[in-house]
């Protein structure tokens, strides 16, 4: 039965015309759009290494049908940095160490992204490694994802912190009547 | 023995070049070389490859252990849209070698659709061919195979016990020093007793991929290995071409720990599919396929026996092992040897038997025989530190080896105590109380602190590597090193920067390809010093040549001094006795008219050093466990590790090997299982919701502290290495720790929450 998939992948449209439904949305990506950026690990759901952003919500790509996805936004690790400079949480992955053979990473930073995303952690490493817990690493660099993803919280919240900062000088100056 | 060589500093070598000099850039603790590929998805493994006309296989596993494979329904396979081939016993394109034979000590025999056979779970009995992975992948559950099952033997009352001369890769099954049982009758305490450690399986993240395709006569493949130029030679034996007619690219290793150094059977029917139907063919193991064909950690019982003095000492030390093998190959998990170079006793012995069972042959998984056979031994000492009365620490530094106990040999260094001291100190050790049960954290946990030793051998294997320094000044490095997360891109790119005298940047690293010299393997934590050794003479010999021109050279500043009287950095040379008069490498290329200068280099243990020490990495591991009284859930709380190995290359890269190492500690006291069935011999937890690895969520807190050591005799350049010993020591702390806070001694791993208790 073939069927035509319409998928935003990293900001770009693309048709995918398969031949039969069974693809999942990880193979769809590895085999026929050449997106290998994205692992396979298990194909079960188990380890994480092909996690993605679906519909800004991280998902284990391999246990979603691609038919069932038909429509979706989708970012993948290649998707993460713009113009060649590094999100913080792939930053903060090298500065931490936070990988050593780099098969499940790019599941881990796509991971830390969704989870620092929820908002349910904080900089607490403890609900970090919670929530880091669907991401195995088997060379282990556990210690290094924590530290990375506590950092990269940081980053972001001071960034944030700066950017509110800025919009309520902004707001000052508007009320002011000077020019932004 | 005499020793004349007068102590060096650690950035001098012992007896390498006068020119260069490491530390430059060794020693610096970079991030990794590879990380921005890695974490932009970006580092290609083997099954990121997708060459036009590609078609993808699927290897189907045997569901029994033990039989012969009756029908396969190839006429559904084939008949199903997307399948090309099916390739079976009976159109198996023929091998120019016996998948049986054992043409070398480390050849493994391999399953190649040779027969009807089955002899284990898991093993390859067909493969499906087609133009689409979902297609294979239907083709491989259409043949829907039906068997002749023979009864599995799963245990050692099926299984047969069987006596050997060698235990691991060629080591003696059998050590005897001294009389043991003389030594136990005169112990003032004596300690017996049995341990089993179950089958384990690598599971490194990235599952065996391949994709192989041939161009005539040549085969080239993209695969993860361990050891890219050994392995040309091993397949093309397969196929009784040269081996160099086999090109094989593995620029990342999705993780190995001594999975991906061997030719395994799935792999070599990818080899045979590719030539079968013309084209490249990409086969990736499903999860559930890593478990079988491509070794494994095999089980072990093992029995110690200690005897001590009423002072603590050792009199007597009997450790044997009962490994699991295949039924139809050899390879036995040294388990008892770890117990040859760890404490001082009068009298040793340790032997092996073998259990042969219709499982998959096993192998080398991170610190074979040494992660089984010190968790047994730690747990040991620990029980005879308990019948003295004595502090578990207290009691090892009694029975601290001054000298190797096997060889009698003068360690090449050994900085244990100092892991000890650091370790201890930084886990707050003193002040434990001897007794078990004593300790509870603020919310009625139990609390217990145990302590264990860590021991890896510095093996160094054979490695080669070329050096060329350019026109423009920069280098390059090249070797078949493989970068499998332990860091080889970075680590033995700093070792080559200083090898050539210039700086990082200046350098191209070339590695993880067959083409290039041969890089040796990675494996036995001894690729940093061996293929690090290739590349730094290399790097020193392409600099001599470079100084050869100078000195003769009469426009040169260096004019006149003797070839060693100069000496490499930042990309010029500079005479010894006036360092302000210095030149270039581009200017003295430049004026020679070359466009650039090559050296090569070997990596080898030099065999007067290997005959007259004894080399390990060393150190401590300490463990904190907390138990519900109750329900008896463990948690590792915090460990603490101290280790000396020689000179740290990179103490970041280093520092998450050692931590890494520690984890699988965990891995394997507390989670690491695979269940057969004892009907058919299938694992019933094929697969990561059954077979259970450490997840972040159970590492709370790990700590690796490096203890500085100078090693002049273990290589040039004092490299020992990090891979394995993590494993080591840290599964009995663990251990140790839960009798601490429970008072039951476990001895069967992993630990269980029933085990608790009781």
């Amino acid at each position: 039965m073939p069927l035509t998939l319409h998928l935003t992948v990293n900001g770009e449209a693309h048709r995918v015309d398969l031949t039969d439904p069974r693809p999942t949305l990880l193979d769809v990506l590895r085999e026929r759009i050449g997106l290998t950026g994205t692992k396979k690990g298990c194909d079960r759901g188990q380890c994480g290494a092909c996690t993605v952003l679906l519909d800004g919500q991280r998902v284990n790509s391999c246990l979603v049908l691609a038919a069932s996805a038909d429509g979706a936004e989708v970012t993948t690790i290649e998707g993460l940095s713009a113009d060649g400079a590094l999100h913080p949480v792939q930053a903060a992955f090298i500065e931490n160490d936070a990988f050593q053979c780099g098969f499940c990473t790019p599941g881990q930073v796509m991971s830390a992204v969704g989870l620092l995303a929820e908002g349910e952690t904080g900089g607490d490493p403890e609900r970090i490694r919670e929530g880091m817990s669907g991401n195995l690493c088997r060379c282990a660099a556990y210690p290094g994802i924590t530290a990375a993803v506590m950092d990269a919280f940081a980053r972001m919240e001071a960034a944030e912190g700066e950017r509110a900062d800025d919009r309520a000088r902004t707001e000052d100056r508007a009320r002011q009547g000077e020019p932004a | 023995m005499t020793d004349m060589i007068e102590p060096v500093s650690p950035d001098t070598l012992a007896n390498g070049s006068a020119h260069v000099r490491l530390g430059s850039n060794a020693g610096q603790p970079l991030t990794r070389a590879d990380g921005r590929l890695k974490v932009t998805g970006r580092a290609t493994f083997a099954a990121d490859n997708r060459p036009d006309g590609m078609l993808y296989a699927v290897y189907v596993s045997a569901t029994i252990a033990r039989g012969r494979v009756t029908h396969l329904d190839v006429d559904a396979a084939k008949a199903h849209p997307g399948v090309v081939e099916v390739m079976t016993p009976a159109n198996r394109p023929p091998l120019a070698r016996d998948p049986d034979a054992k043409p070398h000590p480390f050849a493994l025999k391999v399953d190649a659709l040779q027969n009807d056979r089955v002899r284990y779970a898991g093993q390859p009995i067909a493969l499906v061919i087609a133009e689409t992975l979902e297609a294979a992948a239907e083709g491989a559950v259409l043949l829907a195979p039906a068997y002749a099952a023979e009864p599995a033997r799963m245990d050692e009352a099926t299984g047969e016990i069987f006596a050997t001369e060698i235990a691991g890769f060629g080591n003696p099954a059998l050590f005897e020093k001294g009389d043991v049982e003389a030594g136990l009758a005169a112990a003032a305490r004596r300690v017996e007793a049995r341990y089993t450690t179950p089958a384990q399986y690598h599971n490194a993240m990235e599952p065996h991929a391949i994709v192989a395709a041939w161009e005539g006569d040549r085969l080239i493949l993209d695969m993860p290995t361990q050891a890219p130029a050994l392995s040309t030679a091993e397949f093309a034996s397969f196929f009784g071409i040269p081996p160099q007619n086999v090109l094989v690219r593995s620029p990342f290793i999705g993780g190995g720990f001594g999975s991906k150094a061997f030719a395994t059977g799935p792999y070599l029917l990818a080899m045979l599919a590719a030539r079968m139907v013309g084209r490249p063919v990409k086969m990736v193991h499903r999860r559930d396929q890593q478990f079988g064909p491509v070794g494994h950690r095999g089980a072990t019982r093992q029995t110690l026996r200690l005897g001590a003095a009423a002072d603590g000492r050792l009199t007597a030390l009997d450790h044997t092992a009962l490994s699991t093998t295949s039924s139809f190959d050899d390879f036995l998990e040294p388990a008892a040897n770890a117990s040859h170079n760890m404490y001082a006793s009068p009298a040793m012995r340790m032997a092996h038997q073998g259990l042969r069972n219709d499982v998959g042959t096993p192998g080398a998984m991170r610190a074979p025989g040494e992660a089984t056979g010190s968790a047994a031994l730690e747990c040991a000492m620990d029980e005879a530190a308990e019948a003295c009365g004595m502090d578990p620490l207290a009691f090892r530094l009694a029975n601290y080896a001054e000298t190797d106990p096997q060889t009698g040999r003068p360690f090449s260094s050994k900085a244990l105590r100092e892991c000890y001291t650091a370790a201890a100190e930084r886990f707050g050790w003193s002040g434990r109380p001897l007794a078990p049960r004593q300790m509870r954290d603020d919310e009625g946990r139990l609390v217990g602190w145990g302590m264990g030793s860590a021991l890896f051998p510095c093996p160094m294997f054979e490695a080669e590597a070329r050096a060329t320094i350019h026109a423009d000044g920069t280098g390059t490095v090249e070797i078949s090193a493989s970068e499998m997360g332990q860091g080889a891109l970075t680590a033995l790119a700093q070792i080559a920067a200083d090898g050539l005298g210039i700086d990082g940047d200046r350098l191209d690293f070339r590695s993880g390809d067959s083409s290039l010299p041969n890089g040796g393997i990675a494996g036995g934590s001894g690729h940093t010093a061996t293929a690090g050794s290739a590349i730094f003479t290399a790097g020193a010999d392409a600099v001599r040549r470079l100084a050869e021109i100078a000195v003769a050279d009469e426009a040169s500043p260096l004019f006149g001094a003797s070839n060693s009287g100069v000496e490499a950095r930042g990309g010029r040379l500079h005479r010894v006795d006036d360092p302000s008069r210095s030149e270039t490498y581009a200017a003295i290329l430049s004026r020679a008219g070359l466009s650039s200068v090559t050296g090569e280099g070997k990596g080898a243990r030099d065999p007067a050093a290997a005959e007259s020490r004894a080399m390990f990495s060393h150190g401590a591991v300490f463990a904190e466990v907390t138990v519900d009284p109750d329900l008896a859930q463990i948690r590792v709380t915090r460990l603490v590790g101290a280790f000396a190995a020689g000179r740290i290359v990179n103490p970041r890269l280093a520092t998450s090997q050692l931590t890494g190492g520690m984890i699988w500690g965990i891995g394997f006291a507390l989670h690491e299982e695979t269940v057969y069935d004892p009907r058919t011999g299938r694992p019933m937890n094929a697969d990561f919701a059954g077979y259970h690895v450490p997840v972040n969520a159970d590492v709370p807190s790990v700590e690796a502290l490096l203890v500085e050591e100078t090693d002049r005799h273990v290589n040039a350049l004092g490299i020992k290495g990090v891979g394995e010993i993590g494993i080591t020591g840290t599964v009995g702390a663990i251990a140790n720790a839960l009798w601490h806070a429970t008072g039951v001694r476990v001895r069967d791993f992993p630990v269980k929450m029933e085990t608790l208790l009781g």
